[in-house]
């Protein structure tokens, strides 16, 4: 359903970010998106949510296409429109206003008042903390509740694909094992999603396909199940994440093997 | 609207004074009201505040006295409704003009550096007084008398029917705006003011709400205007001066802290009531000069950043871009 191909995005005219990206999202799927800090991941979600602008960063190559209707040129009003509703990296909740009118902003483009009520309803079973602190400012909350709010007020939309940039950052293990049953849910309730991550265990254990980025371009791809297994994948996500001090670079690691790979 | 220096008992002339301030006070809270609204929601510091006060308030005088509309399609009406249905008119008007100043010259400049965009208003300042004077004669134009010479008496205080008027008017424009800000719009509008990104993530159009927001802001500025232009007492009238109001306003926005509707109107309150305090009380002490009390504003303004520099009301926010 969201196809993205051969993107490549730079900020501010010079910045060469995106090189040439390639993923897809199928319907009814949870798709993985990992990748280092400053990979891209971020940028990528900009690209199709149409929030590149407000950054000074262009679409200078490829198509992102949603449901067979290319969305590039879209403004984010429109994309969320069209169905893609996010949830920020750092969750970005409105803190000076009150739980309620947190996700009243969020169903910004529904009109219809029986299907924000219905949104509403669900969110609030879905989220039991929530309900219980409508009429708090959200800056009060905890992060797992504003992480939680986020989410919500994602929903409130009424999206078809949802896509979450880094949800577990910051929270503890069992707040990060809460918001993931919370995608399982939200996926099994027919909605698409596209989780962002660098958390790989968590995300791949969710996931049905991953992608792994580094510097603007998918290096690694496939089933989660067999990404999760990979040695290649651990070897970079589990304990041996630095060199040196550096972060050592999954290219680094994946050549011989990858050749070897792709001959058997 | 300024206070008079009749003699009174001790009593009298304090609540009649704490009466005109807070009906001056109403003035400024107007024009604090329209300027946060402008600045909260867009982050545009507009320096063209005053001249479109002042444009408001030439309306009044163009709608309520030049033509007569719509009062000469209805003659049967009293004086004060025709006046205030023209002046109704001046608003909306104003609150256009504010629109399209916003969408030619504020909006292509969003993500620009706001001091460019503030350099932008002073021109505006320019544009919009010099047009205004124009069509003055860059003289001074009267707005009608809708309210005359009556004076109602509330035990010792004594306030004329425009002072009446003026607080009247800003109470309804504050219950508006309380309302306003609890519905979708303005919910929209306040998530905007808060993080402009994440309110695009949530579909919100950006540039809808910088609209509304000049919108609103331009005709509260509208009001403020016309408020002080208009009256028995103070110098009534619109003139090349009206747009001035403007700096005597400022004080108010920022001792209110450039951050809520409370604290514009408890900014516009506080300056109001000193400025006719200082007159009626320090008017008399010569070395003080005659036009001190049009500078107690500003040296409460100082005062008041020097304890608290964010105002009395406004929060110490780490934005993000
Ligand atoms: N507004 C910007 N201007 C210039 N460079 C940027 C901007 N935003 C991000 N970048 C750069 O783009 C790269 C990718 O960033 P990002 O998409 O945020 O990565 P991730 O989300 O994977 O951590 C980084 O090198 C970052 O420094
Ligand atoms: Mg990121």
């Amino acid at each position: 359903m969201l196809e993205i191909a051969n993107l490549e995005v730079v900020y501010n005219d010079v910045v060469l970010v995106l090189r040439g990206l390639s993923l897809e999202v199928r319907e009814g799927q949870i798709v993985a998106l990992l990748g280092a800090n400053g990979a891209g991941k971020t940028t990528t979600l900009r690209a199709v949510s149409g929030l590149l602008d407000v950054h000074e960063g262009d679409i200078t190559k490829g198509t992102i296409s949603y449901n067979g209707v290319e969305i590039h040129d879209n403004d984010a009003s429109k994309t969320v429109r069209s169905g893609i509703a996010q949830v920020m990296e750092g969750r970005r909740v409105f803190a000076e206003m009150t739980v309620d009118d947190n996700l009243r902003t969020g169903a910004t483009t529904n009109k219809n008042a029986t299907s924000v009520k219905d949104n509403y309803d669900n969110v609030m079973e879905m989220f039991p903390v929530l309900a219980t602190r409508r009429k708090d400012t959200a800056g009060y909350l905890s992060g797992g509740e504003q992480q939680m709010l986020a989410i919500g007020r994602a929903l409130m939309a009424n999206p078809t694909l949802l896509i979450l940039d880094e949800p577990s950052l910051g929270l503890a293990p069992l707040l990060v094992a809460q918001i993931r049953d919370v995608i399982v849910d939200i996926n099994k309730q027919g909605t698409s999603v596209l989780l962002i991550e660098q958390n790989a265990n968590m995300a791949l254990s969710i996931a049905d396909y991953g992608y792994i980025m580094e510097t603007g371009k998918v290096v690694m791809d496939g089933d989660a199940d067999k990404l999760l297994g990979d040695e290649d994948v651990q070897e970079f996500y589990l304990g041996l994440h630095t060199e040196g001090g550096r972060r050592k670079s999954f290219r680094d690691v994946k050549h011989y093997k990858r050749r070897k790979r792709w001959l058997s | 609207m300024i206070a008079q220096a009749v003699s009174q008992s001790g009593v009298d002339k304090f609540v009649n004074a704490l009466g005109s301030g807070v009906a001056l006070g109403a003035i400024y809270a107007l024009l604090a009201l329209g300027f946060v609204i402008i600045f909260k929601a867009t982050q545009v510091v507009n320096f063209a505040h005053g001249a479109i006060a002042a444009l408001g308030a030439y309306l009044v005088s163009y709608f309520a006295v030049t033509i007569n509309i719509p009062g000469r399609w209805m003659t049967f009406a009293p004086d004060w409704l025709q006046w205030s249905l023209s002046a109704l008119v001046a608003v909306l008007l104003t609150a256009v003009v504010g629109m399209i100043v916003e969408r030619i010259t504020i909006r292509p400049m969003i993500g620009e550096p706001l001091f460019a965009i503030a350099m932008i208003t002073l021109g505006l300042d320019l544009i919009i007084r010099t047009t205004t004077n124009d069509l003055l004669d860059n003289t001074n134009a009267g707005l009608g008398d809708p309210f005359g010479l009556e004076v109602l008496t509330f035990g010792a205080l004594r306030l004329d029917a425009a002072q009446i008027a003026t607080i009247g008017v800003t109470i309804v424009v504050v219950l508006l705006l309380m309302w306003f800000f609890r519905t979708r719009t303005g919910v929209a509008v306040r998530a905007t003011a808060f993080d402009q990104e994440a309110a695009m993530a949530q579909g919100i159009s950006v540039g809808k709400v910088f609209a509304i927001a000049w919108g609103i802001g331009a005709a509260l500025a509208a009001l403020g205007g016309i408020f002080s232009s208009v009256g028995s007492r103070g110098a009534a009238g619109v003139s090349p001066f009206t747009a001035l109001i403007a700096f005597r306003a400022f004080p108010a926005i920022i001792i209110g802290g450039l951050d809520s509707i409370a604290g514009a109107v408890a900014g516009g309150m506080i300056v109001g009531v000193l400025e006719v305090m200082a007159g009626t009380y320090l008017g008399g002490i010569s070395w003080l000069g005659t036009g001190f009390s049009g500078i107690v504003p500003w040296l409460v303004m100082m005062a008041v950043l020097l304890v608290k520099p964010y105002g009395l009301f406004g929060t110490e926010e780490i934005r993000r871009v």
